[in-house]
């Protein structure tokens, strides 16, 4: 025996049993926050009705219909429209006339979850006039959530907070002109998804798939360990033009990251930032 | 009193919170060797806590942005809409995960990860409040073999928060603002 405490049971049931998902499924939620990953594997234990981690361990390397729920419960999809208005209006006044230069623009929504972020930047683009010319690429690991972004259908009692974002982050017209409601439910616009290419892409483990002049990855790497986000920098540092721009959500920052040195900051209080020249 | 030295204070407060941490926080000095995190239930953003506390009292006082490490001589108030959770080596995760008990920040999951992250090094206060949260988190912080005290709901604000604490947290004691505050200025002098 060696005289390093022990490590509490409960971790290193959490360990197998991470390690467990990736070898067999290759969801890669190892490096992960450890204190937002423990606490949401304690709530999916409970409401799933396992004893242990280790019965759940068990569970998911014999039985693939494990998978969906326990992504569910490990990937977290809390997003709204025009979410931090701020940051919305800082894009259009601040972003937008940088991307007016570019004959033909890329944007990636890196973590998109149910797509609320997507038909955000759509309807602005579209605002703008800018929408034409822009391919968006949004990305997630979460199956079911891309399938949600890609319908563009959103319970109706979400629209009034979306309105008032809408309004908030300079809307130039009403958010009522991109959606159709039914069925207690508001349709968005095919139009705005004519250019938004959908698709499964994992800031863990896949590498960088295009190039763009903008990504915006909002509330994503707050899941992540310090290590991981330096891996997601450097995905977007490697996609991002010169110049390009990068969004991050309203409490992060690239101080902590190793890739700071190649952004300077655009829209500080908005976490927007700039990749450098070199 | 566990004999483990203190490493980091939690405080959580809801309904009245901002009277009863005006008597609690500006008496702290500005060497005060602890961090401090506070989760407040606050409507919407922006807060305002940070300005308000910052003018009144000597420790620093800030909202935390992710992966902060926490320092000693701070205050650090929860950004509304996100949970503060503290990681294993000591600083800060954010998270936007749904609200717990209505809230986002909630008190149980600060005190939670907290109690997982400093275990007996850990000194808990619930203050005044009209729900249930903090309780849970309370609870846990007392199985990690930390310490709590509670604002005496006999003369608490808001009883409710503090009644519930006490309840499911037999261990934890019963104090007016006034010595929580001496027990605060005395652990960290431990
Ligand atoms: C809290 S949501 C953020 C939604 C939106 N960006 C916002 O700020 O409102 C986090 C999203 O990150 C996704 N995610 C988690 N791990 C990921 C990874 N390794 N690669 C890409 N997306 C990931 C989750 O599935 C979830 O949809």
């Amino acid at each position: 025996m060696n005289e390093a405490p022990a490590e509490p049971v409960e971790d290193i049931e959490i360990q197998l049993l991470l390690e467990a998902l990736y070898q067999r499924y290759h969801f890669d939620f190892r490096h992960y926050a450890k204190s937002s990953i423990k606490r949401r594997l304690r709530q999916a234990r409970e409401q799933l009705g396992f004893a242990t981690f280790s019965a759940m361990q068990e569970k998911v390397l014999h039985s693939e219909a494990m998978v969906g729920p326990l992504l569910d419960y490990l990937t977290v999809q809390v997003s709204e429209m025009f979410r931090d208005p701020g940051y919305f209006k800082a894009m259009r006044e601040r972003v937008v006339p940088h991307l007016r230069t570019y004959p033909s623009l890329k944007i990636w929504i890196a973590g998109c979850s149910h797509g609320e972020e997507v038909y955000s930047f759509a309807i602005m683009l579209l605002e703008e006039g800018l929408l034409d010319r822009t391919m968006i690429y949004a990305t997630d690991i979460n199956p079911g959530a891309l399938e949600v972004a890609r319908s563009g259908v959103y319970p109706l009692d979400r629209i009034a907070a979306f309105t008032r974002n809408h309004q908030q982050a300079g809307g130039k017209t009403s958010l009522a002109d991109y959606y159709t409601t039914a069925y207690g439910r508001a349709v968005f616009d095919k139009k705005l998804r004519a250019q938004v290419v959908f698709s499964d892409h994992s800031l863990v483990t896949d590498e960088v798939f295009t190039e763009c002049q903008l990504v915006s990855c909002r509330n994503v790497m707050i899941y992540f360990d310090r290590t991981l986000q330096d891996r997601a920098v450097g995905l977007f540092r490697d996609s991002l033009t010169r110049r390009g721009f990068l969004g991050l959500g309203s409490k992060e920052t690239l101080r902590f990251s190793e890739h700071a040195a190649a952004f300077t900051d655009f829209v500080r209080e908005e976490k927007i930032y700039q990749r450098g020249e070199a | 009193m566990s004999a483990e030295p203190v490493a980091a204070v939690v405080i959580g407060a809801s309904a009245g919170a901002v009277q009863a941490l005006s008597e609690i926080l500006p008496r702290l000095p500005a060497d005060y060797p602890l961090p401090v995190l506070v989760v407040v239930h606050v409507p919407s953003a922006p807060s305002g806590l940070t300005t308000l506390f910052s003018t009144k009292c000597a420790m620093a006082v800030v909202e935390p942005d992710d992966k902060e490490m926490l320092a000693p001589g701070t205050i650090y108030f929860a950004p509304p809409g996100y949970h503060l959770l503290v990681e294993p080596g000591g600083s800060v995760a954010l998270s936007a995960d749904e609200p717990v008990l209505y809230s986002r920040p909630s008190i149980d999951v600060l005190f939670e990860s907290a109690a997982d992250s400093f275990g007996p090094a850990l000194l808990g206060i619930v203050l005044t409040g009209a729900n249930e949260d903090g309780a849970r988190g309370a609870a846990q912080i007392v199985a990690q073999g930390g310490s709590v005290l509670v604002e005496d709901p006999a003369t608490a604000y808001a009883a409710t928060m503090p009644a519930a604490a006490l309840a499911h947290c037999p261990a934890a004691r019963a104090l007016s603002l006034d010595a929580i505050c001496e027990a605060l200025i005395s652990v960290a002098a431990q």
